[in-house]
């Protein structure tokens, strides 16, 4: 326990205060876009994890992601809401929303709940393209930047428009986002939801006749998961200031899913370090060119024939030396 | 009415075959395959390379294309799917190295073919005209009914030949069928290269009337997995009823809800999820009976 209280004290450290410190020296401001979207897509990853640790496979991220967006920029570019109400708001509605489509979709199982979330995301965007309130195709542009939020007078956190560096700003933004999904994560893994979780996990039929109401815990989890995934969605609409249907396609939902796998199913921070691994890998073959692509698939196939249980699991071999 | 039906008929033979090589595939081996859009975009291409850069016949770029992905299928089954099942603890790591093929092969159609839209000349001229009732090019319905000749024939194929029955018995009880002395490895390998060939032939197929594209791939994916949760996963009669249906649905739906907006597939999703809730397993849905 002590060992993990370091560590995070280590990872927290590094993440709110080397990081800008490097940046700053370094200059390579560049960089603060690509860790905030790590931190972003980290969250949306948190919640396909915790679908996973019910033992469903979840692609159907992206739509909850493009869901999220959508209502945050409509409810600040049309009603006028600040940024900040929205953002809890575009959560609720995807764990809403999720209830309503979970409560059928959840009794499927395996293969078929991973295509039917497919399937989601797809529609999502094609529900993006036809609703008139979305402005179809064209998107949703020029959306304000985050404003400044103040809780009886005291301002917690500045205008986005009038900071020097909104960059920094929305990293650290979505930096602390990231932690608090990790925590509130971790609370649930370690909490009774969390080994109610697991007990669907094994099997589903047996926790169901010992008394666990299987379907209330499957459609709650899945809720939970939706609402991280509307959270990441929303914060990346101020971030780009613009949302399209194509801003997350099937792709990024198949994205979700790998980040988790790759990070290892079986840890809490698999998804996270997924999520860096995958991303600042993708960023860092650019140098290959048009061989991008092939190169970061043949890896990620590579990888599977190594290491088939994810990255985390080399640090369990080692724990079972011991 | 009848241009509906017979459009419907048309892309429901096309996605019945795209829908019949997921399902075998996923049946034999309990994997998704991710990577099967890709493998139909793949299959495409060869047949336009084959006809439109070369100038050979038609018929010679459907076979290059079968027998390319055919090929392809087996060595991605023996030197991909086989270690990777063989070695991990959940049946999900299948899915992410699918997934991981897909992009890989992506990148391999953009390397090889580039990312423009490509088709091939018609291969039969004149349209079909009924009395302005029913409108159908000629080589729509020559396609048409060279997939629902390719399905008959597939399902001869697994009904009376020995190879057919070995991948019956497979789908049905792998252990069983095993100890009944069947080769498993070996037919695991035919059905994989199986379902890619039946991937190309539809590509091949639709290059002459859509084309084809790079981004085609995922879509059709995405159809192909509707289709077979209509149907029932790994059922060979639920993936053909699954595929007519979904190609009813989207020829209905794209004439009655012009007037809305292109909503067809919203509407046909939000059917599927209530006919899910009562029939989680698709129409079909037992492995194989």
């Amino acid at each position: 326990m002590n060992k993990n209280l370091v560590g995070i004290a280590a990872f927290l450290l590094a993440a709110f205060v080397l990081v800008p410190v490097v940046i700053a020296a370094t200059g390579r401001w560049d960089l603060y876009y690509t860790l905030t979207s790590v931190a972003l897509l980290a969250i949306g990853s948190a919640g396909v994890w915790l679908t996973f640790y019910i033992g469903r496979i979840n692609i159907g991220q992206g739509a909850y992601a493009l869901m999220g967006g959508y209502v945050s920029a409509v409810l600040m570019t049309k009603v006028g809401f600040s940024f900040w109400a929205t953002l809890p708001l575009a959560g609720l509605f995807c764990a809403g929303i999720s209830v309503l489509i979970g409560l059928p979709i959840l009794r499927l199982r395996g293969v078929y709940f991973a295509m039917i979330t497919l399937v989601l995301t797809e529609v999502t965007r094609l529900a993006a393209l036809a609703l008139p309130v979305t402005n179809g195709a064209k998107g949703i542009t020029s959306i304000p930047l985050p404003g400044s939020l103040s809780v009886f007078g005291i301002t917690l956190i500045p205008d986005f428009a009038t900071m020097a560096n909104p960059k920094l700003g929305f990293y650290l933004l979505a930096a602390t986002l990231m932690v608090l999904s990790y925590v509130v994560l971790w609370r649930i893994v370690s909490s009774r939801l969390g080994h109610l979780c697991r007990s669907l996990q094994q099997n589903e039929e047996l926790a169901a006749s010992i008394g666990v109401n299987t379907a209330y815990l499957r459609v709650l989890t899945y809720a939970i998961s939706s609402f991280f995934g509307g959270l990441a969605g929303a914060v990346f609409v101020a971030i780009s200031q613009s949302i399209y249907p194509s801003s997350f396609a099937v792709a990024d939902s198949v994205n979700f899913m790998l980040y988790c796998f790759v990070g290892g199913l079986g840890y809490v921070t698999g998804p996270m370090l997924g999520t860096f691994v995958l991303y600042f890998g993708w960023d860092l073959l650019s140098i290959a060119k048009q061989y991008q692509l092939l190169v970061y698939s043949s890896l990620m196939i590579a990888m599977m024939l190594v290491l088939p249980n994810g990255l985390l699991s080399l640090f369990d071999r080692k724990g079972g030396k011991k | 009415m009848e241009q509906i039906l017979a459009n419907g008929l048309y892309l429901g033979a096309q996605y019945a075959l795209i829908a019949l090589g997921l399902t075998l595939i996923f049946s034999l081996m309990n994997v998704l395959n991710f990577a099967h859009g890709q493998m139909y975009v793949f299959g495409g291409f060869v047949t336009y390379t084959v006809v439109a850069q070369w100038g050979l016949p038609f018929i010679v770029g459907l076979v290059a294309s079968a027998v390319i992905l055919a090929v392809m299928g087996a060595l991605i089954e023996k030197f991909l799917f086989r270690p990777v099942i063989r070695k991990s603890k959940r049946d999900e790591s299948t899915m992410l190295l699918a997934a991981g093929i897909a992009f890989f092969l992506d990148a391999v159609i953009l390397l090889l073919f580039g990312e423009k839209q490509r088709g091939v000349p018609k291969i039969v001229d004149g349209v079909f005209n009924w009395d302005m009732r029913l409108i159908m090019p000629y080589d729509r319905i020559l396609i048409g009914v060279l997939a629902i000749a390719l399905i008959v024939g597939f399902i001869a194929l697994m009904q009376y030949t020995k190879a057919g029955r070995a991948m019956r018995a497979l789908a049905q009880d792998r252990m069983a069928a095993q100890l009944m002395g069947v080769d498993v490895d070996r037919y695991s390998m035919i059905g994989f290269a199986l379902g890619a060939l039946l991937a190309g032939l539809v590509g091949g197929l639709l290059v002459t009337i859509t084309g084809i594209n790079l981004g085609m791939g995922g879509p059709t994916s995405v159809k192909a997995f509707m289709m077979i949760m209509i149907g029932g996963a790994g059922v060979i009669s639920g993936a053909i009823a699954g595929g007519f249906i979904l190609g009813m649905m989207e020829s209905i739906g794209l004439t009655v809800l012009a007037a809305y907006g292109d909503i067809t597939y919203l509407a046909i999703f939000a059917s599927l999820m209530v006919f899910l809730a009562f029939r989680p397993q698709g129409l079909m849905g037992k492995p194989w009976g």
